[in-house]
């Protein structure tokens, strides 16, 4: 035990994201209603989206808009001041995307809603084999 | 299946954790994520595309294809919205509300047909009257948010910002009108095939401007042959084009957020909804 704690105090984050997706992926797995799967999936989605913008990180950096790009001081742009900005550009569009594939999932689940009168798997299984 | 879903969760979670041993440390300029491609797109932007905020130079310009894949994957979602859940079937019995008294008329014969107009409107079955501060409030708002999702578009190449985060900010706007007045409202005023449009129209200027690279001499998406096209410094003309690509990205997603919301919520009855 007394080693696994440095080991978690340096990676913190990494543990909390791994913590979330498994929350999501049991939900997936465990959970009866398809309703609250898609909740465990969007919780999987946004542990993924938290663990990609962490990668982008780096210490003593800032936000990647070049400061004073026009007409500034022509200083030269060094990379290590400004954060990694390509996992904020794949996750920017991610969760755009995760929304709209949220609604197709939930448009789905509104249909057999209206066809079986229930979101219950089991129900649902029960239904399909009668 | 639970106590399986457990065991199965545990042991990916405890692969994962024991992985992340070997991951690099948080906020390591020297991670390997951070060593190749990026250090080019943060030295070179400027000059190169003369934006300033990088994930806007990254998202419109270097990965250009994906995003308007993106958005295509955005119409796509809206137009699987509409296709599993419009109804168009006519409903056999309606409600009609006299405007001025408030009195509810139940209509069973669909023969007999009132006229919709100043006298009479539709209405649903589970009709909840909508409150009186939340409209007045809402109606103050949305004005606002609409602006400040066109600020968003149009400065995301200074600032944060973007066709996506404006485009759904503006979609958020016309949420806020369906949750707070009701659904009929907002179909009333854009109708929606408007909204079809829109969405189709969106993508089609991300690819029409696209396309139109091509022949001017360059290739797909090199928006820096458009210069021709458009008076001013030559200098920032992919700046421009990553401002006309991200305004069709802003429309498309605005389009297919309320497309999405009015069929989930009404069923595709686009009666008064929730």
């Amino acid at each position: 035990m007394t080693d696994l704690l440095p080991l978690i105090v340096a990676k913190y984050n990494y543990w909390l994201y791994v913590i979330l997706m498994m929350i999501g992926l049991y939900a997936m797995i465990a959970k009866n209603n398809l309703i609250k799967k898609l909740v465990g999936m969007n919780i999987f989605q946004t542990a993924i989206i938290l663990f990609y913008v962490s990668i982008g990180y780096k210490v003593d950096a800032t936000l990647p808009i070049i400061q004073g790009a026009h007409g500034g001081q022509g200083a030269a742009i060094q990379a290590a001041d400004y954060i990694n900005p390509l996992p904020h550009v794949l996750m920017l569009t991610a969760i755009v995307v995760s929304v709209a594939t949220f609604g197709v999932a939930m448009a789905l689940a509104v249909r057999i809603y209206q066809r079986y009168q229930t979101l219950e798997e089991d129900e649902l299984r029960m239904r399909l084999s009668e | 299946m639970k106590l399986l879903g457990f065991i199965v969760v545990s042991l990916a979670g405890a692969l994962l954790l024991y992985g992340t041993q070997d991951f690099p440390a948080w906020g390591d300029p020297q991670s390997p994520a951070s060593v190749h491609l990026s250090n080019d797109y943060i030295e070179k932007a400027v000059d190169q595309t003369q934006v300033p905020n990088l994930v806007t130079a990254v998202l419109a310009d270097y990965r250009g294809f994906d995003t308007m894949f993106e958005t295509a994957v955005i119409f796509c979602a809206g137009l699987a919205c509409f296709l599993l859940l419009r109804d168009f079937s006519k409903k056999r019995e309606r409600y009609y509300r006299h405007v001025s008294t408030g009195v509810i008329l139940h209509v069973k014969n669909q023969e007999k047909k009132l006229t919709v107009g100043n006298e009479f409107e539709y209405m649903d079955k589970d009709w909840v009257p909508s409150d009186l501060i939340i409209k007045t409030i809402c109606r103050i708002l949305i004005p606002f948010i609409q602006i400040y999702a066109l600020y968003v578009v149009a400065h995301g190449d200074f600032s944060p910002g973007g066709g996506f985060q404006g485009g759904v900010i503006f979609g958020a706007s016309f949420i806020l009108m369906a949750i707070s007045y009701n659904l009929k409202t907002l179909v009333n005023r854009i109708k929606e095939k408007v909204f079809g449009i829109f969405a189709a129209v969106g993508v089609l200027i991300y690819v029409g401007i696209a396309a139109l690279c091509m022949p001017m001499g360059g290739n797909f998406l090199d928006y820096s042959k458009l210069a021709p096209l458009i008076p001013g410094d030559p200098g920032h003309i992919r700046a421009l084009g990553m401002l006309g690509v991200e305004i069709g990205v802003g429309i498309a997603v605005t389009a297919a957020m309320a497309i999405i919301y009015i069929n989930i919520v009404s069923e595709g009855r686009h009666d008064e909804g929730l």
